[in-house]
Formats: C-alpha cells, structure tokens, sequence
C-alpha cells in the first residue's frame, strides 16, 4: 500500500466511525431527550405517554397526599394551571409546599402525571432555573422576591412558611 | 488587617503575573539569558503570593471575620473546624482562589523542575503559563473579589450549604483542580512549541509526565466526587450524567487520549500536530468545565455564582484562550514536521483507534451536555439530556475501544501481528467466555446485555495483565526466573497494566451494580423489617441527636442473614438551623465488595412510622476501586525511568565535571 492509499483508508475509517457516532447522537437527541414544559403548556398540548417530560412549577399549597406507603400525590402548578402528579420514592430533602420543583416523567393517559424523578432546588437561595425563567416569562414571577439577596437584609433568617419537612 | 494583607498580595500576584508574561517571551525572542531566567523568579513569587493571599483567606474563615462578606455568606461560628478550612472553597470566590493557586503552583513546578527544558522553551512555557494566570487573577479581582469587606459587620455568618459539610469537600475540589489545572502545562507547552515552531520527541517526554500527573489527580478526583454525591444525596446513584460532572469527565477522557498519543510521539515521534492539538483540546475542556460551573449557566450545588458579568467574563477568557490557540496552530501546524511511518496494525495504530473513540466519546459527551444549552439560546426551548442520551451514544463508542484494550500493549511498534497477539490474549478470552456462560446460566438467558458486559470486564480484566505474564514467560522458564523476569519489566509496563486493569474492575462495577442492583422502597414503623437480596433489615429505632449545627434525626437498622445479627446501619437526616435545610446521611454497609445503602424519607402523616429507601449494590465499589488502580497504574508510569527527563542530561553534565 502506499502512502496515500493508506491515509485514504484511515480517513476513510475515521469518517466511518465519527459518522456512527454521530448517527447515534442524532437518534438519541431525537428519542430520548425530556423537554421542559409548565402545567399550562401540558394541559395544553398533551403529549404521549412515550415523551418524557420535566414539568416545573411550584408545589401546590395543600396538595400532598401521602397514602400511608411510599406513594405520593401533589400538584404542581404555575399558578394559571395546575397537574396532578404521582411519585413513588422518597422526595428530596427540600421538597415543600409552595416551593419550586421539577418532576420528571411521563403523563399518563388518566392526565396524572407519573414521576420517576422529582428535583428540588438545591438550597434556599434559588429555584429551579427553569422554573423561574419559566415564569418570568409570562410575568409570574418578579425578580427580587427571594432571588437577589442583599447581605444586611438576611442577618436575620427568617424559617420558610411551610417549612415541615 | 490579615484580609487587607491578601488582598494585597493578589493583586501584587497580578502584576507579577503580567512581568511573567511578556519579559521571558521577549528574552526567548532575543536570546537573552537573564530575560529569560525572569520567568523562574516570577513563576516562584506568584505562587508565593497567591499562598499567602490564600492563608489570608483560610484565616479569615477560621477566625470567623464576618467582616469578610465571603465569610459572612458562608460561615458560621458554629460550624466545626475542619468545614471552616473546606468551607474556603466551598464557594464562588474561594473556590476561584484555590484555582489560581493551583494554577500558579504548577507554573512554579515547572519554574523548579524544568531546569533541563532547553531555556527558550521553559521562558515560553512559563509566559504562557502566566497568561492564563494574569486573565484569571483579572476575573477573580474584578469579578469575585473573595477579599470584600462587609460594614457593618454582622454578628453571625450564614454557614456553608449543609451538602458541603462532609470530608468530601476537603478531599473532591482540590484533587479535581490539580488534575483540571495541571493539563494548563500541556497546554503551555503546546503554544509554546508553536510558537517557536519547533516539536521533536523529546519535547513529548517533558509533556507525558506533567499529563499524566494531572491524569492521576483528575482521576482521583471524579471518583471522589462520584463517591462523594452516592453517598451525600441519599439517592444511591453514583453518576448522573449531571453537566457538571460531564464539565470534569470530558478533560478526563481528552486527557487521556492526550497521554497515549504523546507515548506514540515520544516513542516513535509520530502523531506530532494531532498530539499538539489534543493537548490543546484537552485544556480547552477544562476551561470550558469552569466556564460551565462558575458561570452560573447550570444550576447545581456547584454553581455558586448568578451574577451575569462572572460568566461574560469567563466566557470571554474561554473563547480568548481556545480561539488564540486555535488560531495559533492552524497557522503553526504546518510548519511542524511529520513522523515516522507505520502499519494500521501495530502498537502506534493501536493508538490512533484509542484517540479516535476517545476524542469521539469526548464528542458525545460535548454535544449532550452543550445541546440543551445551545438550543435554548436559539430557539428557547428547554430540553434536558440525561442518561438515556448517553447510554445510547457514548456507551456504544466505548464499547469496541474497551475491547481492543488489550491488544494494544501486545503490538510491535512499527508493524504488529493480530494473530500473535489474539492467540497470547486466549486465556483472556476463556475467561470472558466463562463469565458469559456463567452470567446466561445464573440468569436463564433474561439479561444477556449483561451477560456481555461481564465478558466485557472480565475480558479486560484478564487481558491487561497478559501482556505482563507473557513476558515474564512463566510456563516457559518456571515461577522462580518468571518472578525475576517479571520484577525486572520496567515500570511503565506495570502501569499499563494496573491502568488497564483498573478500567476493567471499574466496569465489572458498573455492569454489576446496573444489572442486579436490587432496591425496596416501603414505609417502616420501629420493629418492622424488609427483606433485600437474602438479607433482613430490621428498623430498630428512630431518636433525635443534637450535632454541632444541627439536629439528626437517625435511624438505626440492623442486618441479619439467617439468624446472626451482621451489622447495624445508622442512617440520619440532618435539619441545618442556619439554612433551614435538611440533608440526608445515608446509611451504607460494604458487605464484601457490595454495600447496602439505607436512606430515610419522611414520617407518614400520622408519625408513626417513615419511608424507607434501601438498596442492595453488588460490587459496588469496584467502581472505585477501578479509578485507584488507574491512579497507581499512572503512578508506576510516572515512575519510569524512560520519563526522568533531567537523568540522562545530569549525567552528562556530571561526566564533564569529572573531565575538567
């Protein structure tokens, strides 16, 4: 072989593999990525129950339910609509009514929607980004409230309304 | 007064780091000795002065100046001391400083050991190594100022989020910022060689041992992390595929492409611009890993910062430093010459299949882990990439590079012979075989993609030590002369080996625990018990503890098989005052190489009893394990004489000393 034929054959090899991976990037992007809806846009569009989906909103005030086993029931809304959903599991630790959260999952043909994961956010300075994008978008949400934090004005902690967990 | 003092000394480190930054290039242009010689001085007295604007740092944090706004957000008086020290980079600021610092201790390691780099390239290096130094220095003064005062000063701090209070946080950062900073050397050293447009051999032999030392620690340090967050979040996963990690896991997997295509560049002096541009990749990638996480682009525990100008800031560093270099090589490349030739089969074409699935894997993960963020700025549409994602695609690329693992090292340099090496590698494969026929029997045919797995595992695990037996030729010479022989093999075929080792261990981890990891989520009242994996765990009681800075709630199970008690497992929930947070202390028995893992949820409505998430994890810390064998492996490499740059040099020197 020579020295050209041989740097074909290995570009040629390369290519291959490259274009392989890159077939299944795109596959993967196409089936198996969640997209971030509201309570609003999911009673809206309604997608399968083979789409996955992250649903972010707040934890209804008075909605958790939990059934005596490990099973819970809560809604999460954004205030203009609200859907109800189920996770089996043990929630995050900063899982509280009234706060921000994300379930991810599917929803089911019954509209409940059925989490395999829940997040909360991860300590009290912030919520979930894109809850709060979310929001902000629509004008839910101002900034200000609980997101900009001066140093003399939290020398004083105050405890969260809610805070029972 | 201690405060103002650090505070001074980084910004007397920046102007320092400027000097460092022009004077030595200017004396490599020039070919003046003392110019040059600059850059060692400057290298040494940054490092001392970021030191002491750090010991600043920890001192205000240990005295609890709340004064210091930074200590003020995340300290409190209450807090236990080991956490005060750690607390220093568990935030924005801190956590910056510790990156300078580590950053200008590599700068003045080479400025100490680099006395045999030839003079020109050392200034280079060092110049270029102090203007990543002097933009990140700009960042931190400009943008994070860990130094600010804060008047008037409250009485109590904040405290630290009740996640970082854990040994993990003394042990992850650090060793992640040694191995992430560290490839800033081959990246040096890279701009440095095209810019004087020159690159032989030996210029791979300064490279290899500066990549692999922070390989070693980069490594350590995602394993840490990974073990850190198993335990921590009390949701016994042990990677999620969480950007952050990717941001720490794609300089890992270009790092170590670079430190196999610089093996082939030294070696055989071949490969040379491609090795050239990985090592500029591969800092790249770290610098794209802090963009990411300091940002404040992502939300997680990591992401201290949300102020906007930071990420501007960082991202414009990002795209100053990639670009240049970039830009740089594509000028330079050209003028570099190209190496030796060789087969497609041979030890050298070997490696090129390594850094083809490496820097391919690399690739997925930049795409799954940059797509949802390049697609909300263009359409505002939010997606979130996960597992599924990269099971589907870096999960197949890695699959055939594991397999022609071993037969990498069994391959002549220059032109090798398949056959040879498949039939010296055939107790390997009976072994994979074994493992997958004994997988389909224990399972009855249900999991064959594990079936595979195991033989995947068990296919390095043999394989990798192959190439060692067979070249202490025990069945031909008898154990005593093998022994011999085999203690006689250079360093770095050990490390090899214990690397490529420990990547098969890591894997039989990982296929073990996703195939028959075994979990029970039920609600438990004090006296109940749950059957897991032929074990009983019994709930023996709940009681509230007082800790330093918080209340635990702790539970206390115990485990038995058959009748005997085996052990208890403790497993609390913390309540922070400070922060009004809770964090979950999972309860973990490594039985073996496998752990039962309890954490606890909340009480039912009535109080009596609580939900109880318990795991069975069979040889769960083998994944661990693997990552310490890939450390020792790269240890034993570091080790060999072959990358003692200065010996043969010292020698000379010495033989002409004794002339004279």
């Amino acid at each position: 072989m020579t020295r050209k034929a041989k740097r074909l054959y290995s570009i040629g090899a390369m290519l291959i593999v490259v274009g392989a991976a890159a077939g299944l990037v795109l596959t993967a992007l196409s089936s198996s990525v969640a997209y971030f809806q509201s309570p609003t846009e999911l009673v809206k569009n309604a997608p399968s129950p083979a789409q996955r989906i992250r649903l972010g909103g707040l934890i209804e005030d008075g909605t958790v339910k939990r059934d005596g086993s490990s099973n819970v029931t809560f809604h999460i809304t954004d205030t203009v609509d609200s859907v109800l959903v189920s996770y089996t599991g043990i929630l995050p630790d900063l899982f509280r009514e009234g706060q921000g959260v994300i379930a991810e999952g599917t929803l089911g043909p019954d509209r409940i929607f059925v989490a395999d994961t829940v997040l909360a956010k991860h300590d009290e300075t912030y919520m979930p980004k894109e809850v709060v994008d979310d929001l902000k978008a629509r004008g839910l949400w101002e900034d200000g409230k609980g997101l900009v934090k001066k140093p003399d004005e939290t020398v004083s902690v105050t405890p969260v309304a809610g805070a029972g967990s | 007064m201690i405060v103002e003092i650090g505070h001074f000394a980084l910004v007397l480190s920046l102007s320092v780091a400027l000097f460092q930054s022009v004077l030595p290039m200017v004396g490599a242009r020039k070919g003046d000795q003392r110019l040059m010689e600059t850059g060692t001085i400057a290298a040494t007295g940054a490092f001392v002065l970021i030191g002491i604007a750090f010991a600043a740092l920890v001192t205000a944090n240990v005295t609890s100046d709340f004064s210091v706004l930074n200590v003020f957000e995340n300290s409190n008086s209450a807090k236990p001391m080991l956490y005060k020290v750690t607390g220093v980079w568990g935030n924005h600021e801190g956590s910056m400083l510790l990156w300078v610092l580590i950053l200008a201790f590599f700068g003045s390691l080479v400025a100490l050991f680099g006395r045999d780099l030839p003079a020109t390239l050392k200034a280079n290096v060092l110049a270029v190594q102090a203007w990543i130094l002097t933009a990140f220095l700009l960042f931190i003064l400009l943008t994070s100022n860990p130094f600010q005062r804060l008047d008037p000063a409250p009485m109590e701090g904040q405290d630290l989020n009740p996640i970082l209070q854990d040994i993990g946080l003394a042990i992850h950062p650090p060793l992640l910022y040694l191995g992430y900073v560290g490839f800033s050397i081959a990246f040096s050293f890279a701009i440095a060689a095209l810019i004087d447009g020159r690159i032989d051999a030996a210029w791979a032999r300064w490279v290899r041992p500066w990549t692999l030392l922070a390989w070693i620690f980069l490594t350590l340090g995602i394993s840490m992390g990974s073990y850190w967050a198993y335990y921590e979040l009390g949701w016994g996963g042990w990677w999620f595929w969480d950007p952050v990690e990717n941001a720490s896991f794609m300089p890992w997997l270009a790092g170590t492409a670079l430190l196999h295509s610089a093996l082939v560049m030294e070696k055989r002096s071949a490969l040379k611009i491609w090795t050239i541009l990985l090592a500029i990749l591969t800092f790249s990638l770290s610098l794209l890993g802090t963009f990411l996480v300091r940002s404040g682009v992502l939300t997680s525990v990591h992401a201290f910062a949300t102020d906007p100008t930071r990420g501007v800031f960082i991202l414009a560093i990002l795209c100053i430093f990639i670009g240049g270099a970039l830009v740089l090589f594509a000028l330079r490349a050209s003028s570099l010459e190209g190496g030796g030739l060789f087969a497609p089969i041979s030890r050298e074409g070997a490696l090129v299949f390594n850094n083809l699935f490496l820097t391919t894997a690399t690739a997925t993960v930049l795409v799954g882990t940059l797509y949802p963020l390049v697609l909300e700025v263009l359409t505002g549409e939010k997606i979130s990439v996960g597992e599924p994602f990269f099971n589907l695609t870096f999960g197949p690329v890695m699959v055939p590079l594991l397999f022609a693992v071993p037969f990498g090292p069994l391959l002549g340099w220059k032109r090798g012979d398949l056959l040879g090496a498949a039939q010296r590698l055939y107790f390997a494969a009976g072994c994979a075989l074994a493992a997958l026929v004994g997988i389909l029997a224990y399972t009855g045919g249900t999991k064959v993609l594990a079936a595979f797995g195991f033989a995947l595992a068990f296919w390095l695990l043999a394989g990798s030590l192959t190439d060692l037996f067979s070249r202490a030729a025990f069945l031909r010479t008898g154990w005593r002369t093998g022994l011999s022989r085999l203690i006689g093999l250079p360093r770095s075929a050990f490390g090899t080996a214990l690397a490529h080792f420990g990547v098969g261990v890591t894997l039989l981890g990982i296929v073990s625990v996703s195939s028959f990891e075994k979990e029970v989520i039920t609600t438990m009242a004090p006296g109940a018990s749950a059957d897991i994996a032929g074990y009983t765990l019994t709930f023996d009681r709940v009681e509230q503890r007082p800790g330093p800075n918080f209340e635990a709630q702790t539970g206390t199970f115990s485990v038995r098989q058959g009748g005997g008690e085996l052990a208890r497992i403790e497993t609390s929930k913390r309540f922070f005052p400070v922060r009004q947070m809770t964090t979950t202390e999972s309860g973990i028995w490594t039985h073996g190489f496998s752990q039962l893992y309890v954490s606890l949820g909340d009480p039912s409505p009535d109080n009596r009893s609580i939900v109880v998430r318990i795991w069975w994890k069979p040889l769960i810390t083998l994944i661990w394990i693997g990552t310490v064998f890939m450390a020792v492996g790269g240890a034993f490499s570091l080790a060999d004489r072959r990358l003692r740059v200065g010996a043969p040099v010292r020698s000379r020197r010495k033989a002409a000393l004794a002339g004279t």
